[in-house]
């Protein structure tokens, strides 16, 4: 009998597309959403449904993660003499014009942008995500990417 | 312009911090006590041998013949779906087996997981080590060793399905007219490792 994959294979397949997303969502503080998001999910592996979208499933833990990272670091934006340094401030891969432009929209644009596009999760897994309705989450990435394009032109005119 | 192209350009593939990132994973996991089965490979005399431990300890090492995923797969579906490319719990058993294949071992001083052999299977396995370096017996005197002179069929079967062999010397098993006999790595791997210790 073949049960479900290792997990290794799943942090194989998959690793990328999550980190991918944090990156999306949170900037430079992806690593730890990442690790948080795998560290989640490998305890409640065994317990998955052997035909969940493991995709969705991971993305939903990390849109999860992402939501506690952003509110720890709102507890934490008190000002401090000495910052503590941050290693990964030059290497995010995520900056650059549009990745800028994506980090300005209102979050649900930002992320229905995310889960579809760069995720690849059809709209029913975005709005089981996001909450609302399939139309609405659909509505959400069009509007996103409709901002990013407007964004692009005025970039490459100036 | 094609923004799905532009999206992709701006969150590249970066392997190399993904693996900093699995490895801290790896190291997490353990530390959670959630890494139920480690592992790693390591090069050898008799090919690659993929090496996987749980809490307990060393619990498989297979043969490349016998496909490392395959042999991931059944750990999976027979211990847990917990499994993560962790090498530093194997640290120990990749220098000993070094140290064995250099020719400067004689014996393993590692903790041992035995839940893939049962019964008298394990009871055959367990005696294997009281065959000296160096030396060999025949499947009959294995059976002997195991308390049940008769059981010379059940004796080699324990000895074809050991999930620990190198460590557990079931390659100093032969048979009685001195011919090898099988080996779960292939006869002749069977054969480098008895050379191997005539050598040493």
């Amino acid at each position: 009998m073949t049960g479900k994959q290792p997990f290794e294979a799943i942090v194989a397949a998959h690793g990328g597309t999550v980190l991918r997303v944090c990156r999306a969502v949170l900037g430079p503080d992806a690593d730890d959403a990442w690790s948080e998001t795998f560290l989640s999910a490998m305890k409640a592996y065994p317990d998955l449904p052997a035909d969940a979208n493991v995709e969705a499933w991971l993305v939903t833990i990390a849109h999860r993660k992402a939501i506690d990272v952003t509110r720890a670091a709102a507890r934490r934006a008190v000002p401090v003499a000495d910052p503590p340094e941050r290693v990964t401030e030059d290497e995010t891969d995520g900056t650059g014009d549009i990745a800028e432009a994506l980090a300005g929209l209102p979050t649900k644009q930002k992320l229905a942008v995310a889960y579809h596009y760069l995720a690849g999760l059809p709209y029913a897994e975005v709005a089981m995500i996001l909450g609302g309705s399939t139309d609405a989450a659909r509505r959400a990435a069009a509007d996103g990417i409709a901002s990013l394009r407007k964004n692009a032109r005025q970039g490459t005119h100036q | 312009m094609n923004i799905d192209a532009d999206l992709a350009q701006a969150f590249p593939d970066t392997p190399e911090h993904l693996a900093v990132l699995r490895e801290r994973l790896a190291a997490a996991a353990d530390s959670s006590g959630l890494l139920d089965v480690a592992y790693r490979t390591v090069d050898s005399p008799v090919g690659p041998l993929l090496l996987a431990a749980t809490e307990q300890g060393l619990v498989r090492i297979a043969f490349a013949g016998e496909g490392h995923d395959a042999v991931l797969q059944a750990l999976s579906d027979k211990i847990s779906s917990r499994v993560l490319h962790a090498p530093a719990r194997l640290d120990a058993a990749a220098r000993e087996l070094a140290e064995y294949f250099a020719g400067q071992r004689r014996g393993f001083d590692l903790p041992l997981d035995w839940r893939l052999a049962a019964g008298f299977r394990r009871t055959v396995l367990s005696h294997l080590p009281e065959i000296g370096y160096g030396h060999t017996a025949s499947y009959a005197a294995v059976a002997r060793l195991a308390g049940n002179p008769r059981a010379i069929r059940a004796a080699a079967s324990a000895c074809a399905t050991n999930p620990l062999p190198v460590v557990v010397p079931c390659h100093r098993v032969v048979l009685s007219d001195g011919r090898i006999g099988n080996y779960r790595g292939g006869p002749e791997a069977k054969r480098t490792l008895l050379t191997l210790e005539e050598a040493a």
